[in-house]
C-alpha cells in the first residue's frame, strides 16, 4: 500500500513529444513506473523511446487502459489538457506545467469537484511511491520505500528532506508535492488525510511555505484529533519580508496574513514538531 | 503586478465605472495645465505603488492651477513614499464626498473562487476594517461559471445598508469591476473609497488593481504599463533574463534552485546568523540545469547590490547532475571573477564529483559546504570575517 499511485498505475504522458515530456518520460520509464502512452494532438501513431503516442486523451485511454496521467504541456495549455483528462474519466492527473493563470485554476478547481477526477498540481513536481511508481520529476535515487509520508509545497525542498530521511535510514511510503500555486488541486489537508488512513504510512513530514492557509487548516485537522499518527513539519519564508512574491505565486504574505510564525504557531499548538531547519525532520520523526 | 492608481481606473472606465476626469502628469506645468482646464479645486495625488500616501503627504488639495503647480514641484522627484520617489502626479476635480464605501474583489484560496467584498467603512484600508471590525466586511462569493449574480450585487447592497436609491448604480459598478477583474487576470480590484458625492452621483475615487504575473503572457497590453522605477535594476534585470528574484537588505547573496529551497537557504542564513545581524541579500532561484550563462547572469545579478559580502551557492541536483552544476559554477566564476567569498554547497546526484571538482580548481574564495546548515554557518562566519 502507499497513496495515490502504486506499481499497478497505468500512466499516459500529455505533451509527451516536447522537451521536458520527453526527458521525463525516460526517467518515468527507467524507474519503473508503467508508462503506457503518451499524447501529442497529430503525431498519433508515432513512438517516444518506446511508448506509443496517441492523438487524444481518450484514443489513449481506450487502447492502453491508463488510468493515471501526467501533464507536460506549456502553461497556457494546461488547462486544456486538465479537461481532457478529466472527459475521458482519468481518475488521477498531474499537472507538472508553470505558470498557469490563476484564473484558469478557478475554472478547473471548480469544475473537477464534480468528477471523479484527482488533480495534484499544477506547478508541482508530482509524487512518488518508492520502489513502484514516479509520476512527475522527483529524482527517484534519493527516496528508499518505508513509513514516512510526505507532502510538500515546494519542489528541490522536497527532494532535500526526501534526502535526508534515506540518508537516516527512514524510507518513504509515498511524497506528493502539491505545488505552491495560490490554487491546487489537492490541498495538504487532502494529503493529510490519505496518509492517515494508508496502513503504511506510520509518520508524516510536512513542508510547507508561507502564503495562503493551506498549513493553518492542516493543523486544525491535526488538532481536532483527525491524524493520529505523528507528524513533523517545516515553514519555509521566515526571513520572507511581507507583501513580496517569493518565486512560487502563492508564496507571498498579504493583509498580515500566511506568515511563517502564524502557521508554526498553529501547528505547534496542534502538537506538530516543527523544525527550524529541513535537516531536523528526520531527527522529530525518530 | 501592482497598477497604479490612474491606470486602474482607466481600466475601471472602460468597464462602465464612473470615474474622476482628472489626467496624468509628470511635471509641474503639466499639472497646471490640466489643471486649469479642469478649473476650480483639484486634487494632486502621488502616483506611487505603496499605501499611505496621504499621511506621507502625497496627497494635495488645492484651489487654483497656480497652487497645483507649486505642490506638485514639492512632490516630484522630491517626494519619497516608503522609499519610492514619486515620478508622476494624477490631477483630479475635488469630489463633493458626502458617503465613502469599500468595494473590493480578491482572490479567496481557501475556497477557490473569486470574492466581492464591500464594506460601509471606507476610505480606510479594509485590512484595518478587518481587524478591528470583521463584521463590518459583507462577503459573497463568486462562481467562476455564472459570474456575479445581480441579486448577489442586491444583497450586498442591503447588507452595508445603502441607501436604496444607489443601488442601481452600486449593481452597475460591483458588475463592471467584476469584468474588469477577469478580463484582466486581475488577482485584485479595488475601490476604496467608493464615494457617493453630495450630488447623489456613485464614483470610484480611488483604484488599486494588482494582475496574476502567470497570466501576463495573454495581456500584452500591460506590459508597458509595468513602473520599473518602483524595482531596483538588478530586479528588472533579472526578470528579463528569466530568473525569479527579489532584492533585501541582508550581506549574504543566495543563489539556489528551486523557489522553496531558495526561501529556506534564506531563513538558515537568519537562523544562524541574525544574532549578528548578518542576513539574506535576497531571494533567487536560478531554476534548473544551473547551465554556466545562467549561472554567471545570475551572480553578476547577486553582486549589482554593493552589500552583498558573501554569497551562498546552494544547488539540489536532481535530474542536474552535481558535476555538471560545478563545471557550470567554475565557468561562471571565471566570466564573472568574483574577489569575495563564495560557499558552495552541492547536494542530489553525483554531488561528491560535483564537490571534487570543485575542490582541485582550489580557488582560494571558494568554500566547500557539505550540508545546509554547514554552507550557512560557513557564509555567516565569511562575513563576520570579512568585517574583523
Amino acid at each position: 500500500m502507499a497513496i495515490l499511485a502504486d506499481k499497478n498505475t497505468r500512466l499516459i504522458v500529455q505533451g509527451i513529444t516536447g522537451r521536458e515530456g520527453r526527458f521525463h518520460t525516460r526517467q518515468m520509464v527507467e524507474y519503473g513506473t508503467q508508462v503506457v502512452g503518451g499524447v501529442r494532438p497529430g503525431k498519433g501513431g508515432e513512438w517516444v523511446d518506446g511508448v506509443p503516442v496517441f492523438d487524444t486523451v481518450q484514443n489513449a485511454v481506450d487502447a492502453t487502459g491508463a488510468n493515471a496521467s501526467i501533464i507536460y504541456v506549456p502553461g497556457p495549455g494546461a488547462a486544456d489538457a486538465i479537461y481532457e483528462s478529466i472527459d475521458a474519466e482519468i481518475g488521477l492527473i498531474v499537472c507538472i506545467s508553470d505558470p498557469v493563470p490563476i484564473a484558469d485554476m478557478i475554472q478547473v478547481y471548480n469544475y473537477i469537484r464534480h468528477t471523479k477526477s484527482r488533480l495534484i498540481g499544477p506547478n508541482c513536481p508530482g509524487l512518488l511511491t518508492p520502489g513502484q511508481a514516479k509520476i512527475g520529476i522527483i529524482p527517484g535515487y534519493v527516496a528508499t520505500p518505508g513509513n514516512v509520508g510526505v507532502v510538500s509545497k515546494s519542489g528541490t525542498l522536497t527532494y532535500e528532506v526526501i534526502n535526508a530521511l534515506t540518508e537516516s535510514g527512514m524510507g518513504q511510503s509515498t511524497c506528493v508535492g502539491i505545488g505552491g500555486d495560490p490554487i491546487v488541486g489537492t490541498t495538504l489537508l487532502e494529503v493529510l488525510e490519505l496518509f492517515e488512513n494508508d496502513p503504511q504510512t506510520e509518520k508524516i513530514a510536512i513542508l510547507g511555505e508561507i502564503g495562503g492557509r493551506a498549513e493553518i487548516d492542516a493543523a486544525e485537522y491535526i488538532r481536532s484529533g483527525k491524524v493520529t499518527k505523528p507528524v513533523a513539519a517545516f515553514i519555509a519564508g521566515r526571513s520572507a519580508p511581507p507583501g513580496t512574491r517569493m518565486g512560487h505565486a502563492g508564496a507571498i504574505v498579504e493583509g498580515g496574513q500566511g506568515s511563517a510564525e502564524e502557521k508554526i504557531e498553529a501547528l505547534q499548538a496542534a502538537g506538530v514538531r516543527v523544525a527550524d531547519n529541513p535537516e531536523q525532520i528526520p531527527q522529530l520523526l525518530s | 503586478m501592482n497598477l497604479h492608481e490612474y491606470q486602474s481606473k482607466a481600466l475601471f472606465a472602460r468597464f462602465g465605472i464612473p470615474v474622476p476626469t482628472g489626467k496624468v502628469a509628470r511635471t509641474p506645468d503639466e499639472v497646471y495645465a490640466i489643471a486649469q482646464e479642469l478649473g476650480g479645486t483639484v486634487v494632486v495625488k502621488s502616483q506611487v505603488l505603496a499605501g499611505g500616501r496621504g499621511k506621507a503627504g502625497g496627497i494635495k488639495v488645492v484651489k487654483s492651477a497656480e497652487a497645483a503647480r507649486d505642490a506638485a514641484s514639492d512632490i516630484l522627484g522630491r517626494l519619497q513614499i516608503k522609499g519610492l520617489t514619486v515620478h508622476q502626479v494624477l490631477v483630479d476635480p475635488a469630489a463633493n464626498i458626502a458617503t465613502e464605501i469599500y468595494l473590493g474583489i480578491t482572490n479567496d484560496r481557501a475556497v477557490g473562487k473569486a470574492l466581492l467584498m464591500a464594506s460601509a467603512e471606507g476610505g480606510v484600508e479594509i485590512e484595518e476594517v478587518a481587524a478591528h471590525n470583521p463584521n463590518a466586511i459583507i462577503r459573497e462569493h463568486i462562481d467562476p461559471f455564472i459570474g456575479l449574480r445581480e441579486f448577489q450585487a442586491s444583497q450586498v447592497a442591503s447588507a452595508i445598508n445603502l441607501p436604496r436609491e444607489h443601488w442601481d448604480a452600486f449593481r452597475k459598478i460591483a458588475h463592471g469591476l467584476y469584468e474588469c477583474y477577469i478580463a484582466n487576470d486581475a488577482t485584485l480590484a479595488e475601490i476604496n473609497p467608493l464615494v457617493i458625492t453630495a450630488e447623489g452621483q456613485l464614483i470610484a475615487l480611488d483604484g488599486k488593481m494588482s494582475i496574476d504575473d502567470n497570466a501576463l503572457y495573454r495581456h500584452p497590453e500591460l506590459h508597458d504599463q509595468r513602473d520599473l522605477t518602483a524595482e531596483a535594476d538588478s530586479e528588472t534585470r533579472a526578470r528579463e533574463a528569466g530568473i525569479s528574484y527579489v532584492k533585501l537588505n541582508g550581506q549574504i547573496g543566495c543563489m539556489v534552485n528551486g523557489a522553496g529551497l531558495a526561501m529556506t537557504t534564506m531563513d538558515m542564513i537568519k537562523l544562524y546568523g541574525d544574532a549578528d545581524g548578518i542576513l539574506p541579500a535576497n531571494f533567487l532561484d536560478v531554476g534548473g540545469g544551473a547551465q554556466a550563462e545562467k549561472v554567471a547572469n545570475a551572480l553578476q545579478i547577486i553582486l549589482m547590490d554593493p552589500n552583498v559580502k558573501a554569497v551562498l551557492f546552494n544547488i539540489f541536483g536532481g535530474i542536474t547532475r552535481g558535476d555538471e552544476v560545478a563545471r557550470g559554477l567554475l565557468q561562471a566564476y571565471e566570466i564573472v571573477k568574483p574577489t569575495i567569498p563564495m560557499v558552495v554547497r552541492l547536494a542530489g546526484t553525483n554531488a561528491k564529483e560535483g564537490r571534487e571538482i570543485i575542490d582541485q580548481a582550489s580557488i582560494p574564495n571558494i568554500i566547500s559546504a557539505g550540508s545546509l546548515t554547514e554552507a550557512a554557518k560557513k557564509a555567516v562566519q565569511a562575513v563576520k570575517e570579512g568585517v574583523n
